[in-house]
């Protein structure tokens, strides 16, 4: 789910042989939806205010193509969760998320939103990608407004590599009946404890 | 920084035996009350004309790590008229149910607070009008977080908690009284008609 399944250059001479015509088709595609992003944020912490930072005029992510930021899901491309997100927030988180019309992407902004950060306790998700699936993420606490236009800039550079005849554009389903998105022992793998927290196993 | 709060002399003098132990801490005064008539005490406390303890800056609790220590219910009162402090605590014995009576009727302010420290102690007040969790969500059944016998990450695992998150109704957190749409509800979509009569708190009818 993360870079590794960016599709190679879909130009090169593969088994199935692109032709002329969707290899131009998907160019201009890919140029004009890596030029359009609308950013749905949804911004839960600090990183938010680092988020309006980068949107306002001096860092201007409208630069790169996201001159209107989309307060409704149903006119956005792009969700960037900006904060750690409590297990109150994620049916909320989910339900933006499927609102959202493919194409669509994720960008996980700043520890917490990645991984849980400093909040390895009862009340915090261990990383949105156990909620929704995540296509960027950007490191800092709270990332600087050039980190997450470098995140922004590889979220582009990944699209300008999908190609419409495969359907990379995911497609989610709950894992049998219980609801999570991810095998319940990958979920339990991701949150796993690390770093200093590994020494706060305290029970008692 | 160590004189004695002059209610200390007034509590005692009024409710004798309910009042118990005082001690100074930090240039405050802390008072411990008997349970069985704290809502009284509390009650002359904001009446009384020498005390006029009229705002009820916090309602909290306590747990020790000794699990044979009490849990401390603590009550910060303040008197803006006489820009005077008191702290109030109830021990509260780990074995019995956990139970005061709710103070809502004396400070208004206090419902919040009450429902805080039930959410997060699992102390009942008795009387108070809505006692349910306000940080947590309704559903939430892993315990009560701030006990000291409650594990940092939680009783459940990670899968397990997301599950159950992502199988919460954000919409039937609020009951159709609080959307004002219980008018309405013969209009709404079928769909969302199904989530609110599935909601947490019940519905109208």
């Amino acid at each position: 789910m993360g870079l590794s399944s960016v599709r190679p250059e879909s130009t090169t001479v593969s088994s199935v042989s692109p032709n002329w015509i969707t290899t131009r088709l998907d160019f201009l595609t890919n140029w004009a939806r890596s030029n359009s992003l609308w950013p749905m944020p949804f911004g839960t912490a600090c990183c938010a205010i680092e988020y309006m930072a980068t949107a306002a005029s001096r860092f201007d992510i409208a630069r790169f193509g996201m001159e209107r930021q989309s307060f409704s899901p149903r006119q956005a491309d792009v969700l960037i969760c900006a904060g750690r997100l409590p297990f109150k927030l994620a049916p909320v988180i989910r339900r933006i998320w499927d609102q959202m019309p493919q194409p669509k992407w994720a960008i996980s902004m700043g520890a917490c939103a990645s991984s849980g950060g400093i909040f390895d306790n009862y009340a915090m998700v261990q990383g949105i990608d156990t909620i929704i699936p995540v296509d960027v993420y950007v490191p800092g606490c709270p990332p600087r407004p050039e980190g997450l236009l470098y995140g922004i800039r590889l979220l582009q550079k990944k699209i300008m590599g999908e190609s419409i005849d495969n359907d990379l554009l995911r497609e989610e389903k709950p894992v049998g009946s219980s609801g999570l998105f991810l095998p319940a022992d990958r979920v339990d793998e991701l949150s796993e404890p690390f770093g200093n927290s590994v020494h706060q196993t305290r029970t008692s | 920084m160590t004189a004695v709060s002059p209610s200390v002399a007034g509590l005692r003098a009024e409710f004798g035996d309910a009042v118990g132990r005082h001690v100074v801490s930090c240039g405050d005064t802390i008072v411990y009350l008997a349970n069985a008539r704290a809502h009284d005490v509390l009650a002359w406390l904001r009446d009384s004309p020498d005390q006029r303890f009229d705002y009820l800056t916090d309602v909290t609790a306590v747990d020790y790590r000794d699990p044979e220590r009490a849990l401390e219910v603590v009550y910060q009162l303040r008197s803006l008229p006489r820009r005077a402090d008191l702290r109030v605590k109830i021990a509260l014995d780990k074995r019995a149910p956990l139970e005061v009576r709710s103070v809502r009727d004396l400070w208004r302010g206090a419902d919040w607070l009450e429902r805080e420290v039930y959410d997060m102690f699992g102390v009942t007040f008795a009387g108070h009008p809505d006692l349910r969790r306000i940080l947590m969500w309704e559903t939430y059944s892993e315990g009560y977080p701030l006990r000291k016998d409650f594990p940092l990450r939680g009783h459940f695992s990670r899968a397990e908690q997301t599950r159950q998150a992502l199988a919460a109704n954000p919409e039937a957190h609020y009951s159709m009284e609080e959307l004002s749409i219980a008018e309405a509800y013969d209009e709404l979509p079928p769909d969302m008609r199904d989530r609110l009569a599935r909601g947490e708190r019940g519905f109208l009818r």
